[in-house]
């Protein structure tokens, strides 16, 4: 596959490996924080951290927006997708996401009409083809994705289509590396950013990192030999006590990001003033909402929501694991009470969450395996 | 070992504790996760149906069960088609039931004979159809010289079934001394397939239509009895054979390391797929890993017979795009791991229920 | 939101308009690329799919220029890494001693030098 291949070859991985030790200062070790879970599921599937030194950890971060959807939430959504008429439209990766009364999944087989899409677009071709009923769209992403979500409802509007409305649960990146940085608990040397919210928003939205907080900052693909650049750009820019920006990804990534897309997201929605990020929080002008002149397809203005501030479980420790504080196996559920099979929090069930992707990727002892391994 | 490595070490013993109690059903109502041959539907299976009928011959949770009747050995199977679209690229509701037969039917090394074949049809589904699916299955079954020898119909009220379900049963003759099982299996056994997996799940998404996606992909349903034959005839040793279907290969060798408690480690270059069903996984997020084949077998061999069950598998017509994927070892026990293309290694773990698309 | 995917442009549609074909490995997917509307784009372009939309056309140009930097990376240090692993195969048992071992040859060391030393 092109543009794919050639990103996941070993040999060139070794050498790069074999680079970023190079830069390691003896004694010294390096936490790189991936903000983005996309970033976190190559990690893992691909086995790249067989390539690191020991003395360069990866750290997770917030970047998974379906994990920091709080549980009141996805019980809003699920209170939709009772009402008889609607047929609830969502991303795959929602679909076993836990609220305080079960998940899509378990609303389905309850009798909820929930379908699964894969673009915003199919949940607009559902709403042509079933005028009677109301299609709603759930939202979710960061920037990458809000600008389909946008770009669909201004088609919605275009068309009449009054049966369609969308669900807006989109949040934005910056604000979540915001919170990350002003942490206390938390030592990074720097961070790999995430490389698809950058096509929409461009490098320029993390100076201030590199600026005001003097950690570099390296804008990262997908494909493990992208993630292996980053690192070893970061880790560059870290030995000659630089902090800058660096796109890694500018095959894809413009700096300047892309106008069109970010005009479709001011033009249909606006940040709200406050909005609950499952662990980290309540974060101001952290999230989207439908901006008014859209208002007869935001489904938050069209049904009735609960509205209700669900508590994470008392044993759920996903808000550590999402600033990167604990590793997911140091959560004192993980891998017992909180599985795929019974996930307790969101880090365990979407599968680029942390605790999903170690669980799922790469829990097995490396030691034992390599002892076995040699010939 | 480090601190941190060793307090690692114990909470991934603590997992594989976890991991080998029985599973429970927490879940009051059946979701769609039940029925995806993952983590989910064995643990209903164990909690429900085990239960209720506990006898060795199910326990063995074979593709078919081994029984005895006066002294000849018997291998006996069952299978409901619930397939949606009826209709597909590469066959039908109909070519499915009879080859899914034959196929649990053959890894268990038999010699199969006769099928029954009972269907559910909605109120209002076309007779042309039911004529087009009968006629498919009277096409395979003579194919794979099998007769269907009994069978019964029942209509269901409009919107209580998805147009046609077919539940079928299948006999076959177990001729062979050998027994296959997953329990045979040893450490330095080779892991073989015996051609690109995922044809068919990504034929039936794509066919289900709404995706707005095509490609030249067809479903790979085909009786393998006459390949495993061949195979078992090369390579006598075989320990198990497994048809890959729900699920797909990562299901069958999870479950393979899981009754052999063995580790198996296959190399992800070395697993067949073709190009389309690999862009049709990176665009929808789906690993081919997990996507059901319905023409595919999967084999365990000693190690020193796999070059010639791999000859075997090529000399024949199915078995073209065969490949050796991978071996076992003692440990990690239970585990699955791939050799990732990257130089990297990852678990291949049972799903919880169906490979849910991701966009993330 | 990350699963982005590289595709090549096949064919523009006029109706509905912003719909284009995009092929991937030979899968054909129908996208929308009103996103991209201020670039000229023509069949043969390669985008990158997300959930249905093209976000970005793919540059060539920075696609050859990572793939240059990592042939750059590779031979020369595949050979030093082999070379060190056969001579300190015996002397260090575990590929934690053996890293230490090449970092401590590495440390400000360029491939020249460490050529140098070897020869």
């Amino acid at each position: 596959m092109r543009y794919v291949d050639e990103y996941r070859d070993a040999g060139k991985a070794r050498a790069l490996a074999a680079r970023i030790a190079g830069l390691c200062e003896p004694g010294r070790t390096y936490r790189l924080m991936e903000v983005c879970g996309g970033h976190t599921h190559t990690i893992y599937k691909h086995g790249l951290e067989d390539h690191l030194p020991e003395a360069v950890e990866l750290v997770h971060g917030p970047g998974c927006p379906v994990c920091v959807i709080p549980m009141g939430r996805v019980d809003d959504a699920i209170a939709i997708a009772a009402e008889p008429d609607v047929i609830m439209t969502s991303f795959g990766d929602m679909m076993r996401v836990p609220g305080g009364n079960g998940s899509f999944l378990d609303a389905k087989a309850a009798g909820a009409d929930i379908r699964m899409v894969y673009s915003p677009l199919d949940a607009l071709k559902i709403a042509r083809a079933e005028p009677d009923r109301r299609v709603v769209f759930m939202g979710i992403g960061f920037e990458t994705t809000a600008p389909s979500t946008a770009m669909t409802v201004k088609r919605a509007a275009a068309e009449g289509l009054a049966n369609f409305s969308v669900f807006c649960n989109h949040v934005m990146i910056i604000p979540a590396i915001k919170a990350i940085l002003d942490s206390p608990d938390l030592r990074l040397d720097g961070f790999l950013g995430p490389g698809h919210v950058s096509t929409v928003i461009g490098c320029r939205p993390y100076e201030f990192i590199a600026r005001d907080h003097g950690r570099p900052l390296v804008c990262a693909g997908f494909e493990p030999l992208d993630v292996l650049q980053a690192v070893y750009l970061a880790m560059r820019q870290l030995a000659e006590g630089r902090a800058e920006v660096e796109n890694q990804y500018a095959r894809v990534v413009p700096w300047d990001g892309n106008p069109v897309a970010l005009r479709a997201i001011g033009e249909v929605m606006e940040p709200r003033p406050y909005f609950e990020w499952r662990g980290l929080g309540i974060i101001s002008h952290s999230a989207l909402r439908m901006r008014d002149t859209y208002a007869q397809h935001d489904a938050e203005r069209i049904f009735d929501l609960p509205g209700v501030r669900v508590a994470d479980p008392k044993a759920c420790q996903c808000g550590e694991v999402l600033k990167g504080v604990l590793k997911p196996w140091e959560c004192k559920v993980f891998g017992t009470a909180c599985t795929p099979e019974t996930p307790i929090g969101t880090c365990m069930v979407s599968s680029e969450g942390a605790c999903a992707a170690y669980y799922n990727f790469g829990r097995f002892s490396r030691e034992r395996f390599r002892e076995t391994s040699a010939p | 070992m480090t601190v941190e490595e060793s307090r690692e070490r114990e909470v991934l013993d603590r997992i594989e504790r976890a991991r080998r109690r029985r599973p429970r059903v927490r879940e009051e109502r059946i979701t769609l996760a039940h029925g995806a041959g993952g983590k989910a539907t064995h643990a209903l299976i164990d909690a429900v149906f085990l239960e209720a009928f506990r006898n060795p011959a199910l326990e063995a949770l074979a593709d078919g069960a081994a029984v005895r009747a006066g002294g000849t050995r018997l291998a006996f199977t069952t299978d409901s088609y619930v397939v949606s679209p009826l209709f597909f690229p590469g066959g039908d509701i109909g070519d499915l039931a009879v080859n899914g037969t034959v196929n649990d039917l053959a890894v268990c090394g038999a010699r199969p004979l006769y099928l029954s074949a009972a269907f559910v049809v909605e109120e209002g589904f076309p007779v042309e159809d039911l004529r087009r699916i009968a006629d498919s299955m009277g096409a395979a079954a003579r194919a794979a010289g099998v007769e269907v020898v009994t069978g019964d119909t029942k209509v269901v009220q409009r919107g209580k079934g998805d147009g046609c379900y077919v539940t079928t049963a299948g006999i076959g003759v177990l001729e062979r001394p050998a027994e296959l099982s997953a329990t045979q299996v040893r450490p330095g056994d080779a892991v073989l397939v015996s051609g690109p997996v995922g044809d068919h799940g990504v034929t039936i998404m794509l066919a289900r239509g709404g995706l707005d996606i095509e490609a030249n992909l067809v479903s790979d349903t085909a009786p393998l009895h006459g390949l495993a034959g061949a195979l078992l005839d090369a390579a006598p040793g075989a320990r198990v054979l497994r048809d890959a279907t729900r699920g797909g290969v990562a299901t069958v060798l999870n479950e393979i390391a899981t009754t052999a408690e063995a580790g198996v480690v296959i190399d992800e270059a070395a697993v067949p797929v073709r190009p389309e069903v690999a862009g049709a996984g990176e665009l929808l997020g789906i690993d081919p890993l997990y996507v059901a084949c319905e023409g595919r077998l999967v084999a365990v061999v000693p190690g020193e017979q796999s070059a010639v069950a791999l000859a075997a598998l090529h000399a024949h017509p199915l078995g073209a795009g065969a490949a050796v994927i991978g071996e076992v070892r003692a440990d990690p026990p239970g585990l699955v791991l791939a050799r990732t293309a990257f130089g990297g290694t990852r678990i291949v773990d049972l799903l919880v229920g169906d490979p849910l698309p991701r966009i993330c | 939101m990350c699963l982005g995917i590289p595709g090549e442009l096949i064919a523009f549609h006029d109706d509905p308009p912003d719909l284009a074909t995009v092929d991937v490995s030979g899968v054909r997917r129908k996208i929308n690329i009103a996103l991209l509307a201020e670039e000229e784009l023509r069949p043969g372009d390669w985008v990158l799919v997300h959930v249905g939309f093209a976000m970005s056309r793919i540059s060539e140009s920075e696609a050859r220029a990572v793939l240059d930097f990592l042939e750059e990376m590779g031979p020369a240090y595949d050979d030093e890494l082999a070379a060190l692993r056969d001579s300190a195969r015996d002397s260090a048992r575990d590929e934690g001693e053996l890293l230490a071992l090449r970092d401590s040859m590495r440390a400000g060391l360029n491939p020249d030098d460490l050529r140098a030393l070897r020869d």
